[in-house]
């Protein structure tokens, strides 16, 4: 994919990122009091790599490292009834037992609340956490379940007839979140 | 988003993107087999039939295992037990299999082409387990993901597959898959087993089959061995003198392990006659992966699975 700065609304920058990953890092640590028995599990694939980036700022605070693994959630779509040909699979790498844990769920956008319905099913079925905390970089609202996020990068009102596209430089893309019309939306392979 | 497929009928018809697909999703399966609670939901409310006209431990396992740890329901009909004693015909049995609102049929036939029948003829999904001497492509999966896994690729690899060539749907499998993914392909076996088709298999991709009857030379710097069960049940003449003379000649033992590639990787799709085709210190030798590939065959199932049973009907 290629980067088209002339569609869409810039949402955050490069710097707007990195702050905001910062400030979840210290709200983490605030709320669980260190990383005692905190990890992390990104979302893939957006997920990961914010995790990823939220545990380097955390180690870079405490001077201490936190575990960080990799959920996919595809086996528990509530769509794949639905859907006319099934979703590619990706990893589910968590290297550390999740029991009494105090787990932060990592993804990119929070939208519908479906896919963390699915992540939590997921965590459940590799262990028993202490606890489970939701931290996304953009809550962009229209949930269709009881879910709320616990940090947020950034609350952004959005139209159904949007995307939000986030692209990360670990994908071999520039640092930024776009908000699109769902013409450009579709023209870059975004599912809403 | 994968390829809408249907069927899995043979290897002869996968693409190599296919193949890549399949081993790949195979290895977030292999994950969930590796866990504690070894079940995800994504089949949940499907219904896998396993209907197997041969005797069968492994594969019929292997694929109910699959179908359980995706939560799919699954029921087994034995050749005994079925209708079919009473002379119903296969398609028969199968359509009211399929009445009776089931999503994939799992097909294991000693006829050639019996599943490729049942899937022109039913809306359901058909898995060939081995159709005669003809395929048996989750076999050829299971065996490509086994070799990636230990080698880190198929591309480039010697690979002999020997003895029973003739009667051998795993051999035919595995040769499709093998070439296809860049694999060399050695043949060996006693020419009386050399089926009259390799010919043609030698045509169509030159200098990447080869046909031996020497099985040192077979084996001289390969990277994978593939022995063969001896299929008496399926000879009806006499291809070789006698067994004892068959193990001497074509029988995988210490001595021939010995002088083949240090790395290499010992295969066999089981069950095994030991002291036939593999000598038992090498079937449990630490160049044999035959256990792997059992393992390895249920997540190529849960794979197969999982890609066929895509969402809402067309």
């Amino acid at each position: 994919m290629t980067s088209q700065p002339d569609h869409g609304r810039t949402l955050l920058d490069r710097d707007g990122i990195q702050r905001a990953v910062s400030r979840i890092a210290h709200e983490i640590l605030e709320r669980n009091k260190g990383v005692g028995r905190l990890a992390l599990v990104g979302i893939q694939r957006g997920g990961v790599y914010i995790a990823r980036r939220l545990a380097k700022k955390i180690g870079e605070i405490e001077k201490s490292d936190v575990p960080v693994g990799a959920l996919d959630i595809t086996l528990y779509r509530d769509d794949l009834n639905i859907k006319k040909a099934q979703p590619t699979l990706r990893k589910t790498e968590i290297p550390f037992e999740l029991d009494e844990r105090h787990v932060v769920l990592v993804d990119d956008v929070l939208y519908t609340g479906r896919t963390i319905r699915a992540a939590m099913d997921g965590l459940m079925d590799l262990g028993r956490p202490q606890t489970i905390q939701l931290a996304v970089l953009i809550d962009r609202g229209h949930r269709e379940l009881p879910i709320r996020a616990d940090y947020v990068g950034k609350n952004v009102p959005t139209g159904q007839d949007e995307s939000v596209h986030v692209s990360l430089e670990e994908e071999g893309e520039e640092d930024r979140v776009l908000l699109l019309k769902h013409a450009a939306a579709s023209a870059k392979g975004v599912t809403p | 988003m994968t390829s809408k497929q249907k069927h899995l009928l043979s290897m002869q018809e996968l693409s190599v993107e296919r193949i890549t697909e399949i081993l790949t999703t195979a290895e977030s399966f292999k994950e969930v087999s590796g866990r504690e609670i070894k079940k995800v939901p994504a089949l949940r409310g499907k219904t896998v039939v396993n209907l197997f006209y041969e005797p069968s431990t492994r594969t019929r396992t292997s694929f109910e295992l699959a179908a359980k740890r995706l939560s799919a329901d699954v029921v087994n009909i034995a050749p005994g037990s079925s209708s079919a004693t009473k002379g119903e015909s296969l398609i028969d049995t199968a359509r009211n299999i399929e009445a009776m609102k089931t999503d994939i049929l799992v097909v294991r036939h000693s006829m050639a082409g019996a599943p490729a029948l049942l899937a022109r003829r039913l809306s359901c999904s058909v898995i060939n387990a081995g159709d005669g001497s003809h395929e048996h492509p989750t076999q050829a999966l299971l065996d490509l993901y086994t070799i990636k896994e230990k080698k880190g690729r198929i591309d480039g690899l010697t690979v002999v597959i020997a003895g029973d060539l003739l009667h051998s749907r795993v051999a035919r499998s595995n040769l499709y898959g093998l070439v296809a993914m860049g694999a060399k392909v050695r043949l060996a076996g006693p020419g009386t087993m050399l089926p009259p088709l390799m010919g043609t298999w030698i045509d169509a991709a030159p200098g990447q089959v080869e046909r031996f009857t020497d099985l040192d030379k077979a084996i001289d710097g390969a990277d994978v061995i593939m022995m063969l069960r001896l299929q008496t049940e399926r000879q009806s003449g006499s291809f070789f003198p006698s067994v004892k003379e068959y193990a001497r000649l074509y029988g995988l033992n210490g001595e021939r392990v010995a002088k083949a590639n240090p790395d290499v990787l010992i295969m066999h799709p089981g069950p095994i006659n030991r002291g036939v085709e593999i000598a038992p210190e090498v079937a449990d030798g630490l160049s044999s992966v035959i256990l792997e590939q059992v393992t390895n065959g249920v997540a190529i199932r849960m794979a197969v699975l999982y890609l066929l049973s895509g969402g809402a009907s067309t």
